[in-house]
Parts: structure tokens; sequence; C-alpha cells
């Protein structure tokens, strides 16, 4: 046990620090602790969550996607037009809709592995033309989600909100089963060092690719998500999301240099990044000093955890490797 | 002995071309199963670009690779794995941030992007407790295990992929006599059974115990191949070289113990890792600091340089007491100190700029320098013979030897006073050691004061005139003059008591 | 040969100058008044903002480093110079552009001692640091447009004409002309792109690299906040978020010039290039009068088409 905390020392960190702020989130909160309020502060966190993972998937390859919230706007333009009608409908516009964001994330993914463009650059000018599609869909927030299907992913199940059982199954049905197989490993092994992927036989192309077709697919789902909170399509949606995502993943113990870090860490920094906001909307701080509470925290947050370079021994150590 | 009758590995009319230099030219080289075939070669002769291309990390320029007699492209390891070729790479191909247990398992036989398999692991555990390497944790990051350990965990990862042709590429260079003896123990078990092993290593007496057959290269070409034994020690060596090598060192002069004293450090302690060690440094003297790897012997280097915080102990500079709390505090002329640090990929030289702009790094914005005059650099660059088409080609593509030499200039350019060196000679050619230990005679005799880590013990005993010997943070021996023995160093450094040093001496 | 190095021009650094011939000659054909010295001037004055962020930029990105401060740095400094400005007090006005660059160069060792002591990757750390200073702006404004307005100097910097060229311009060039020099010249421009490629053996060459980078993130600051006055005085006032349109322009035109976002390689030169270059494609973009959507998709494809064209330089080579 001492070991397996050791070794997520980071995540662990987070978790504990998820659930101080909602317990504080909840005592400070007007009406109480009731379904209504944590199903609403679920459906927020849960569309950073996906969001964070979508960054998650960039990262732990040793990238960065500056399009996250543009792909975000794109499959939520699509999801206003085709996530309506009948049930057939509905899940074929579903089914479109995820396939907007694997297709984005493998052409990402495309630029960076047969391009040999850097994935910051490469997503900051895929960027603008997902934006660029979006608006196209959408010159103007518009359309409408079906709003029983709506309903049925936003509220809750037993007084379980529904996006805290997405988010387990996220964690249960998808990261442990792929944390056993060989494109799991490997996702840390072209994050840590490339070179040894490849001489240990990795197809490190392969794996890059699905790394972003998989950062594509959550990114959609952060777009689909949002399309069930807000039941309309509005392309300007993206920028604030792809931002928040990176605080998101360092906060919850992704290192940017790739290769460690693990999803439910970026899905728990969303999740505390998510709840900061939220508590301090209630907590009875001006509202104008929000903004700056909320760099301040972030930025402490980090620094805090960069301090421990001050207590380096060896000045050569701070380079890391 | 009786060989199969067709090679594992054939490659016919081999060459490989980066940019301007031919790494391999013209080579018609096979190895066999049931045999342990070694490679030697100066730096540079094409050793390591032959085990790539063996290994499919490369494909050849032109020319034929037979795997079982059927010509064929390596498209990667991970190809050439499949067919049984098996490398341990020099540069390990260990990732530092997953565990041992995860790195056992990447890319382990019949896994690819599949479900993982955990067998290998047992297999695993099974070898490195063969191999003294029992009790590393699985579950331990790689990044935390000391350099040796990873390469045993190397060995035994390489093992667990069922080989039928084993690459060994400098393997056991970080590990001890004792272990290195149970690894080869191990690589006879596995030439026994029909396995080939390719073996490269620049310690001769490694080779002389384990190879059944010897192939020499030099420049790119593939010199020679006998069966060992075939050739005597000195035949070896000039196949090698090309040309005889009378003097691997330059001639000691007779010792002054009262030359003046350059720099003393006494009592100096740092964390756990050092703990009083008291050092003279004199003018025209070479002093060597000897021991196993990273018994603290590096450390005094960056303590001298300003890289390590919290020092113990006093530090005086041509008598007078100071603290160095900066690398560059310490170039300053008023200490000049210059430390040419171990590993000069990665902290010696900045690969990607060309020869000049590091030749200029240290030099720049020191007193009374001028960084950009090339007539700084030339006396040093001459007396090691520096081979390159122009200073603005970059450092990345000249070979190991040349890059050391630039690492090496940049510093002696700005007239230290005392040179510090981290083992300058590891993985370099015999023609550019006896370059630069003539050069070291040539500067300790200028004047300069010249501190040196070694872990090659022939280096301590024929170019230093005086030795200290680590063991665990503290200096267990200081051997001077007729003292300065292999046995002696060997003994002091496993921290056997003299009595004892006989017996074990014949182990070493 | 009396140094030891040449200074071969780099081809990287010319790919946004034929880009920038080629879509002028491309432009008019459907646009003739492209080719109008008016029309021109204009597109000079404009990118000269654009320019001198860009300019901060790539001292930060060749150090191996990215600012994501710019937006707020350069709000801030349009703040407080108009505030300053608008105050009436003559000694606040004249103080007006001083302070404001102070302000720049403050925030930008503030992201300096984040980066060089505390170790942050500087992605997050500026990003942070853009958060807390766009806090200290709402806190200040109440969120609302501040009041204020430019000084004369602000407004003749941004709008001014001097021998026949836009004052912006000119401004630009000799912030480019003073920057080039330095970085020749100056044992820190060497220091740069040497921690750019390996920060490690940089440091064990005795060379104080903490000192480097604050330098290097304190450029980056007067850089933003100059864009800022010139803004401000541009548009006679500081508005919110009037920074966010330019951050990602400005990486896009620092990497176009043929700056490697790793770090160590890359030149002002193709720096200004590209400035050139990507205000001139948002300009006739605009001047097609195509909608916002269109000019997202094509400005995001030729960005891409350049970055591949690079790509296949190098493999040429």
């Amino acid at each position: 046990m001492r070991n397996l905390l050791k070794a997520n020392q980071r995540e662990a960190i987070a978790i504990l620090v998820l659930a101080v702020l909602l317990t504080l989130y909840l005592t400070t909160h007007p009406t109480g602790a009731n379904t209504y309020v944590v199903t609403i502060w679920a459906n927020q966190c849960l569309i950073l969550a996906l969001a964070a993972i979508a960054q998650f998937f960039a990262v732990i390859v040793r990238g960065i996607d500056l399009s996250v919230g543009a792909v975000m706007a794109l499959t939520n333009c699509v999801a206003s037009y085709l996530v309506i009608g009948s049930g057939l409908d509905m899940a074929f516009g579903i089914a479109a809709v995820l396939a907007v964001g694997v297709a984005c994330g493998l052409f990402n993914g495309a630029l960076v592995v047969f391009g040999r463009i850097q994935p910051i650059v490469a997503t900051l000018a895929t960027a603008s033309l997902f934006t660029g599609l979006a608006l196209l869909l959408r010159p103007t927030p518009g359309g409408r989600i079906d709003y029983d299907l709506a309903d049925a992913f936003t509220l809750d199940v037993l007084g379980i909100p529904t996006a805290l059982i997405i988010a387990a199954a996220v964690i249960g049905l998808f990261w442990v089963p792929l944390r056993r197989t060989g494109l799991g490993l490997g996702l840390y092994a072209v994050g840590s060092s490339e070179q040894a992927a490849f001489q240990s036989g990795m197809p490190v192309p392969v794996i890059r690719l699905a790394s972003f077709a998989m950062g594509g697919l959550f990114a959609g789902l952060a777009g689909l998500y949002f399309s069930f909170v807000t039941t309309t399509g509005d392309a300007g949606i993206g920028p604030n999301y792809t931002l928040n995502s990176i605080a998101a993943v360092v906060l919850g113990g992704v290192a940017l240099r790739g290769g460690v870090g693990t999803l439910t860490g970026a899905m728990a920094g969303a999740f505390i990044l998510k709840t900061i906001g939220s508590l301090m909307f209630f907590s009875g701080l001006p509202p104008l000093a929000q903004p700056f509470i909320e760099g301040l925290i972030l930025a402490g947050a980090i620094a805090i955890g960069g301090a421990g370079v001050l207590r380096v021994k060896n000045r050569l150590e701070v380079f890391g490797k | 002995m009786s060989r199969p009758e067709h090679p594992i590995v054939r490659l016919r009319g081999v060459s490989k071309v980066y940019g301007a230099t031919r790494a391999l030219s013209d080579v018609d080289f096979a190895c066999f199963g049931g045999e342990i075939h070694a490679v030697l070669g100066e730096n540079g002769a094409g050793k390591s670009t032959l085990m790539k291309l063996v290994a499919g990390v490369i494909q050849p320029t032109s020319g034929d690779i037979e795997v079982d007699s059927v010509a064929m492209r390596l498209k990667g390891p991970a190809d050439a794995m499949a067919r049984g070729l098996v490398c341990m790479f020099q540069e390990l191909s260990l990732v530092p941030d997953l565990s041992v247990r995860e790195n056992l398992m990447l890319g382990a036989v019949g896994t690819g992007l599949g479900r993982l398999n955990t067998g290998v692991v047992r297999r695993a555990q099974d070898i490195l407790a063969q191999i003294d390497g029992g009790a590393i944790g699985m579950k331990t990051r790689v990044a935390d295990l000391s350099l040796a350990e990873q390469q045993q965990v190397e060995i035994a990862k390489a093992l667990t992929r069922d080989p039928k042709l084993l690459i060994l590429d400098e393997a056991t260079s970080a590990l001890n006599a004792s272990v290195v003896e149970k690894v080869f123990q191990l690589i006879r078990a596995e030439r026994d059974r029909g396995v080939g092993v390719l073996f490269i290593s620049h310690r001769f007496h490694e080779i002389e115990s384990l190879a059944d057959r010897i192939s020499i290269f030099r420049n790119g070409t593939h010199v020679d191949t006998f069966d060992n034994g075939a050739c005597s020690y000195g035949q070896i060596i000039s196949k090698m070289v090309g040309q005889r090598i009378d003097d691997l060192f330059p001639p000691k002069p007779a010792p002054d113990p009262h030359a003046q004293e350059v720099l003393r450090l006494d009592g100096f302690g740092w964390a756990d890792t050092l703990k009083d060690v008291s050092i003279v440094l004199r003018k025209g003297q070479i002093t060597g600091l000897g021991g196993l790897d990273g018994q603290g012997q590096g450390s005094v280097l960056q303590g001298l340089f300003g890289l390590l915080r919290g020092t113990e102990g006093r530090c005086l500079v041509g008598g007078t007491p100071v603290a160095i709390n900066h690398p560059k505090h310490a170039k300053n002329p008023k200490l000049g100190i210059a430390l040419v640090p171990e590993d000069r990929k990665t902290e010696g030289l900045i690969l990607d700029q060309s020869i000049a702009q590091n030749l200029e790094l240290a030099a720049l914005g020191t007193d009374g320098i001028n960084a950009s005059d090339p007539a700084i650099y030339r006396p040093f660059l001459d007396a090691l013979e520096l081979k390159c088409d122009s200073l603005d080609q970059p450092v990345s593509q000249l070979s190991g030897g040349n890059q050391q030499k630039v690492a090496l200039t940049k510093w002696l350019a700005l007239g230290p006073r005392c040179m510090l060196l981290a083992d300058p000679t590891r993985g370099i050619d015999v023609k550019t050691k006896t370059q630069i230990y003539a050069l070291l005679r040539r500067l300790a005799e200028s004047g300069v004061a010249i501190l040196l880590v070694s872990t090659d013990y022939e280096e301590l005993i024929h170019l230093c005139d005086e030795t200290h010997v680590f063991y665990q943070g503290r200096i267990v021996r200081h051997l001077t003059g007729e003292d300065v023995t292999a046995e002696a160093i060997i003994a002091a450094s496993l921290n056997i008591p003299a009595s004892a040093q006989t017996a074990q001496s014949t182990h070493a | 040969m009396n140094t030891i190095r040449q200074n071969l021009p780099r081809i990287d650094a010319l790919f946004p100058y034929v880009g920038t011939v080629l879509l002028i000659l491309g432009g008019s054909y459907f646009f003739p008044q492209i080719l109008g010295i008016e029309y021109l001037a204009q597109q000079l004055q404009i990118a000269a903002f654009l320019g001198v962020l860009a300019l901060g930029a790539t001292i930060v990105i060749l150090l191996g480093h990215i600012d994501l401060s710019v937006p707020w740095v350069l709000g801030g400094a349009a703040i407080i110079s108009t505030s300053l400005a608008g105050s009436g007090d003559p000694a606040f006005i004249v103080a007006a552009i001083p302070m404001a660059l102070l302000f720049g160069a403050l925030v930008g060792v503030i992201n300096g001692v984040g980066v060089a002591i505390l170790r942050i990757p500087s992605m997050v750390w500026t990003l942070a640091v853009n958060s807390m200073l766009l806090g200290v702006a709402v806190l200040n404004t109440g969120g609302f447009n501040p009041k204020g307005e430019a000084s004369v100097t602000m407004t003749w910097l941004a709008t001014g004409n001097l021998a026949g060229f836009p004052v912006a311009f000119l401004v630009w060039m000799t912030v480019t002309g003073i920057m080039a020099l330095i970085l020749k010249r100056s044992a820190f421009g060497r220091y740069l792109s040497a921690i750019g490629y390996n920060e490690k053996a940089t440091f064990l060459s005795g060379v104080s690299t903490p000192s480097v980078i604050f330098a290097a993130f304190a450029i980056a600051g007067l850089c933003s906040a100059l864009g800022g006055i010139m803004l401000a005085g541009y548009a006679n006032q500081a508005y919110q978020s009037m920074g966010d349109p330019f951050l990602l322009p400005t990486i896009a035109a620092v990497v176009i010039g043929g700056t490697s976002i790793l770090g160590g390689r890359g030149s002002l030169i193709g720096t200004v290039g590209g400035v050139l270059f990507i205000t001139l494609l948002t300009s006739i973009l605009s001047v097609m009068q195509i909608s916002d959507a269109w000019r997202n998709i094509i400005f995001g494809v030729i960005i891409i088409s350049m970055l591949l064209l690079q790509t296949l330089r190098r493999k040429g080579n």
C-alpha cells in the first residue's frame, strides 16, 4: 500500500485536495448539499475533465494540444445538428460527433508524425482550422439537442449524478484496461524516451497517432457532453477550454515533459480547477476578486510543486535528464 | 569447434553513409549460432553502426543483409526482434519513467500493442537473481536505479526476448568484476544452447576470457576475423590501430613533493556522499582519484566547480580560503578552475552547435580573453589533431574522440590553473587517448595542476603522479610512487585490508 | 579569418518573405489596390504591433521557452499608460510610457523567476501569471473598459508619420535593429541559443543561466508592454482582452520565420518576415470580405502548408 501511494503520489495528493475542496464547497453552498447542487457541479466538472483527458493524451506523449477547445467547439456544433430526432438518428448523430473528434485528432497526429511539425505549433494551426469549420456550421450560437437525451446524461441516477457515473466508467472501463495493454504502456514509453521505446521494438508512430486519436475522441466527448449541458451549438467555446485543460493536467500531476502522470490525475485536476471556481462563486468574496484569486491559487499550487528544487543540493539536478 | 553451415546473419558488401562520413564501407561479415563473436575496433571504427544494422535500428545505404540465408530489409527493431535478433544497446533501451516491471513487459515477445505479458517478469527475475540483481525491486522506477543496475535489467530484458542472436554493445561497462563474471557464465550458457552472441567491449581481458572468435574493424572496414588466441595482444592492437603505438603513456618526470601548492581540500564533505576528504594539488602534478564507480570521486570535482550546495570543510586556492559556489565563479581567472564533465554529449558540449560555438562558450565573458579569436584555441586543437571539415561543422557530426578534443580545448583556452577531468578517456579510441595523455602531461609540466577521476587503473598507474582511492565517500588509500599498482588500487577500491590483497587480486 | 565563427544566412528565414511577395502578387490580381503605396504603408503600420510582440516572443522561444503572459502584459501596460496619460497631471502624462515599460519588465522578471529558479515549465507558469494579471486588471477596472486616454506621444508612436513612413513601423525596425545587435554582438545572444539547445551544458560552461533567463523574459515583457502602449495609442484607449487576439499569431509569426519552437535555432529577421506574412494574410482575407469562418480555415491551412514546406526543405537537405 505504501509503495502504491508512493508510486502515485501526485494523484493521491490531487484526490485528497479535491476531497477537501468539495467538502468545503458543499458546506458553504447556500442551499447545502443536495443532489441538485452536486449534479450541477459534477456536470461542469465533467466537461473540463473530458477536455483534460484529451489534453492528457497529447501531453503524455510529450506534446501539447492547443486545439482541444476548437475540437470541442466543432463537435458541439455538429451535435447541434445531428443529436436530435428518432433514437436511430441520435445514435448515428452521436457516432458522427465522435468520429469528427477522432478525425480531428488523427489529423493533428498525422501532422506531428508524418509532417514532423512540433505538436504545439501544429495544433495552433489546426485550432484555427477547426474553429473555422465550427463557425461555418454555426456562425451564431443556435441549434438544439434532444432534451430527453440531454437530461438522461446530465441529471442523476438514484441520487448519483450521471456525470460522476460517466467519470467512473471512463476510468474503470477505459483507462484501467488500457493501462494493461502494450498501447497503454507504449504511451508512457514514447513520452518518457522515444529512443528507448523504439529500440524496445515499439511502433512509435502508431502509438503517437493512436494517442492523438484518443485525444480527439475525448475532445469530441467533451464537446458532446457540453452539448448535453447547454443543449445548443456555439462555435466560440474553444479558447477557454484549451487553456484550462492544460492547467488541469498540470494540477493533476501530469508532467508537461511527457511520460509521467495518469488519466485519473488529469480528471482530478479538472475537478479541482472547477471546484475552486464554484467555491469562489459562493464564498462571499467580491466577485471581481475571483479571477485574481483563481490565478493566485493556480500559480501558488504550481509554485509549491516547484519549490522542491530550492532544496536540491546538487545544482545539476535541477536540469533533469 | 564445429560451426553450423549457415550463419544467422550475413552482411554482403554493406555500406552505411551519414552525410559526408562513411561509417561502414563494403563490409562482409557473418556470425554463427553457438559462438561468441567479439568485435574490436577503435571508436569510429564502425562497430556500433554494425550492431545497429543487425538490430534493425538503421538500414544500410547499400549492400545486403541476410538472415538465415535470406536477403531482407530489417524494417526496425521490432522486425529484427521477431527474427530473433536481440540487441542490448550501449545507450540503454530502458524507459526512465517506467518501473522495472513495465520495462520488462514493454515490447516483450508476442505483446505488440495488445495485452501485456506478465510471464516475462518472472523469467527476468530468475535471470536477475543469477547476476546479483535479485535485489532490484520490480516496482522501482528505472531512473532511480544505478547505471550498473540498469545494465543488469537490460541484460535480463534482452534474454527474455528468446534471442537467436544476442548483440551486446558495451553491455557490462558499469558492472564490477564479479557481476561481469556471472553475466559471462550466463552468456556462455546461451552459447552452449546454440545462441549466437555478438559482443562489443573495450576491455581486452573480457574479450580474451569470453570470445570464441574475434573480428577487427578499422575506419569502417572489416579488417580481419580469427579465432580467439590466434593473435597476440600486440598483433590485435596493431590491426586495430593500423600502426604500432609504442607508448600509450608519456614518461613521468621525477615527483616533486614540494612543488607549489595550487589547491588544497581540508576535511571536505557533502551530504552523505563525501566525508572528510583532504587532497592537495600541486603545480605540475597529475593527481588521480580512483575507486569503483560512484564512490564520491565525481562529487569532489563537482564540489570544486561550485556545483554542490552545503559542502563542509575548507578549500584553499593558492593558499587563500575560498568558497566556490557557481561554475562562473570557479572559471574566473582568479581561481582558474575548469571542469571537463563526464558526459560529453549532454554536459560537456552542445551537440547541435558548431565546433566554434562550443569552443567559445566557456571563454565568452571571461576577463582578458577574446573568445572569438581563433588563435587561443589553435595550439590545443593542433596538439590534439582535431579532425574536422571546418570549425563551423556541428559537433554532433564528430566521432566521440574528436568531440572530447573539443570539450577539452574549450577549457584549455582559458589557461586554467587547475583542470578537473571526469573520466576523460571513457569510450575513446587508443590513438586519441595517447594524444590526450601527452597533452595532459605537457600541461602539467607547464604548471597546471590536474585532478583526474578515472575508472581505468592503467591511467592511475601510468599517467598519475599520485592516486587517492575512494570507497563510500572517503579516501581509503593514498598511493604514491612505486605503491601505485593494479593490485593495490583494486584492493583499496573494494576496501580490502592489505593482508587480503593477494588472494583478491587473482580474482579481479 | 578574424573570428572563428561564420554567420551563414538561414534559408528558413527567407521563406516568409517569399510567401509575402506571393501574397501581394496573388492578392493584387484580384484586388489591384493592394499594390498601392497607401495600402502597403498601412500594412506596415498594423504589422508593427504584432512585430514588436513577436520580437520578444522570438527571444523567449530561442531560449526554449514560451511566454503566454503576452495578452495581459499588453493589456496591463495599456491600462497603466492610458490611466496615467488620462489623469491630466503633466508629471503622470510624462511617466505614462516609462511606467508601462517598467511594468512589462517587472512581470518579465516574475516570469523568469518561476522558470529559472522554481523550474516550473514556462508554458504553465506564464499562463498562471497571465491569469493573475487578468485578475488584477478586473479587480481594478471592475470589468469595464478602463477610463483614460492615450497621450500625444502614444498616439504619435502608433499613428504618426515620419519621412513618409509610419512611426509605428520605424519603432518596430529600431527595436529589431537594437535586438539584432544585442543577439549578434553580445555574449547574451550566444548564451540564449546555447541555453535553448542545452541548458545544462551551458551552465557547466560557467554561464549564469538564470540571469540569462531573467533578462530574456524581461525583454519579452518590455516588448509586450511596448506593444500595449502602441495599441492603446492606436485605439486611444485600453480595453478588456485587447491582448488576447495577439497571442497565437505572435507564436505563429515566430515559427513561420524559421525559429524552432524547441529553442536554439532561429532569427529575428525570420520573425520580421513571419509578421509581415501573417499581417498581410489577415489583411487580404479581410479585404476579400469573406466570412469569419473561411478566414479561420484559410489562415489555418496556410500556416500548416508553410510548416510542411519547412519540413520538406529540411528533409531535402
